[in-house]
């Protein structure tokens, strides 16, 4: 067992040699392979965030109730008394139109627009939320409510979080696709890569054979240089993508406020980087598989 | 330990490089090959090691018909061969103490225990200062004491030699020999092609011409 890990060891500081042997063409080599993944990795890091705001802001969703402008404070409470009896309803909030205005007043961009208006241009309102919340029994709901006097407007945002969801799912199966395109052109740098590396070495193999060398131990040092470079390439995609997020945060950040969210972009989890460092070094391994064995079987 | 049992190799183009040729080697026997360049002495050799097959014929090395070893068993037969080629194949990106170690590693031999027997097989040949030396450093004699170190670091039964003292002083040359000497005193067998018989008396000599035996 001891001497068993010896010689990985053995092989695996072989392979590092001849990896920093030739610094340049390796540096290159691990750049095409991080760019490469990079691609799908950036894209699951947006989605992990997109999956973590959609979390935090749509979680419950919502109806609002919108009176009539016209409509007396009378026929508001008289609304809000029905909601609250009313059997499918689970909360409600009132948002009386002053306070919306206040509001609104609040935010320096609207407030010379709003000062300018004669009277108070926001109606009334009223945020429910449903005991069953599925987008059916929502809709029946707002069916409802949009018959009762001097409502005006009813609007069920359970549409935005169906489109959410949809687009996430769309994102999840992008990120696959990329994922499987870009990982078996890792394989394929990885197969020419060791491909030139056997032609480099080619004395070596042929004397190891002649001395009684396995498939197994010729393989060894190609292997281990297979999965270094596939791991340094996923080290160089996880750098870029944790640089384009450093890179990101604060514009993206204003762009979220703009729509009352907060989000503070963050880089791959844990587990992420984890599943992007050992796909890359097994793929990097596995192209260094095939490129051996094509040529053991011929020689 | 050997037999050649009506062997003949034909190589692709059609050159009949060894024709009909039967011979037993006994253990801890020493064996001179000779014969005139293009005899078929580098051919014999190889086919005891089945870096090449015969075309006819069966070779038998320990009982075994080393023809007909699948691709998974012949490293393990090398192993038992210690071999030093005509063309010598020392790596020439590992220094002298990595060639020799290099059939240990292969064979899977601890760390440890492999560097001493590398050291005493240098030694052995008188290398044990030159151990940092690339072979490009060493002279043509040095080189060719290198690979006859990297042919016995193993402790093999069995030793080939194609042209050891090729290219050599008679005085360096007489060195090796005593090399091979030692290790047949020791009970290893060896066999040796070469044009320079006088230098291993006492040897049995197998005579090559075209391919055939000189009885
Ligand atoms: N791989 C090969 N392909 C084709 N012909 C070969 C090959 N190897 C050797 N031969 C031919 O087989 C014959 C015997 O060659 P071999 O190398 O065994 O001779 P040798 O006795 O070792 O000669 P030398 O003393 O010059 O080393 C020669 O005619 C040679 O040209
Ligand atoms: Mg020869």
């Amino acid at each position: 067992m001891k001497v068993w890990l010896a010689h990985h060891q053995e092989a695996a500081r072989l392979a590092l040699r001849r990896l920093t042997a030739a610094p340049l063409n390796s540096l290159l080599s691990l750049l095409a392979i991080g760019v490469a993944l990079a691609l799908p990795a950036g894209g699951q890091m947006l989605l992990a965030n997109a999956l973590h705001l959609a979390g935090t802001t749509s979680a419950v969703p919502q109806i609002s109730i919108f009176m009539a402008a016209n409509a007396e404070r009378r026929a508001a409470t008289e609304i809000e008394s029905r909601l609250t009896r009313y059997s499918g309803v689970k909360q409600v909030q009132f948002l009386p139109r002053e306070d919306t205005l206040a509001r609104m007043k609040a935010n320096p961009g609207l407030r010379d627009v709003i000062e300018a208006l004669p009277a108070n241009p926001f109606p009334d309102a009223f945020v429910v939320t449903a005991k069953d919340d599925r987008p059916e029994a929502m809709e029946k709901l707002a069916v409802e409510f949009r018959q009762w006097p001097k409502v005006e407007h009813v609007q069920l945002d359970s549409s935005w979080v169906r489109r959410l969801d949809a687009l996430l799912k769309l994102g999840r199966t992008a990120v696959m696709l990329l994922g499987a395109l870009l990982g078996a052109g890792l394989i394929a740098i990885s197969f020419s890569i060791i491909r030139m590396q056997m032609l480099t070495h080619r004395a070596e193999i042929e004397v190891s054979q002649l001395l009684g060398a396995t498939d197994g131990f010729i393989q060894r040092p190609f292997l281990y240089y297979g999965l270094l470079l596939g791991l340094g390439g996923g080290i160089v995609a996880w750098l870029l993508v944790g640089g384009a997020a450093l890179w990101l945060r604060t514009p993206l950040s204003e762009l979220v406020r703009l729509y009352d969210l907060t989000l503070v972009l963050q880089t791959l989890d844990a587990r992420d980087s984890a599943l992007l460092l050992g796909f890359a070094a097994g793929l990097g391994w596995l192209g260094a598989m095939i490129s051996m064995r094509q040529h053991l079987r011929q020689g | 330990m050997i037999r050649f049992d009506r062997v003949s190799k034909r190589y692709p183009p059609g050159v009949d490089a060894l024709s009909d040729l039967s011979f037993d080697v006994a253990e801890r026997e020493m064996v001179v090959i000779g014969g005139h360049s293009g005899a078929g002495k580098s051919t014999l050799l190889k086919l005891i090691a089945a870096i090449e097959k015969s075309t006819g014929g069966a070779v038998l090395v320990g009982g075994q018909n080393v023809g007909g070893l699948s691709r998974s068993a012949l490293p393990y037969l090398r192993r038992r061969i210690g071999m030093v080629f005509q063309d010598q194949k020392l790596l020439f990106d590992r220094n002298a103490f990595e060639n020799v170690m290099l059939p240990l590693s292969i064979a899977g031999f601890p760390p440890r225990e492999a560097a001493q027997r590398v050291r005493a097989a240098l030694e052995k040949v008188g290398l044990a200062n030159r151990e940092k030396a690339l072979p490009v450093m060493l002279s043509g004699g040095e080189q060719q004491r290198l690979a006859i170190a990297r042919a016995v670091v193993n402790r093999p039964s069995m030793l080939l030699a194609d042209e050891p003292t090729a290219h050599l002083d008679s005085e360096t040359a007489a060195d090796v020999a005593r090399i091979f000497h030692e290790f047949h005193d020791v009970g290893v067998t060896v066999l040796i092609a070469t044009y320079a018989g006088d230098l291993f008396p006492g040897a049995r000599r197998l005579q090559l011409d075209h391919g055939k035996l000189v009885p």
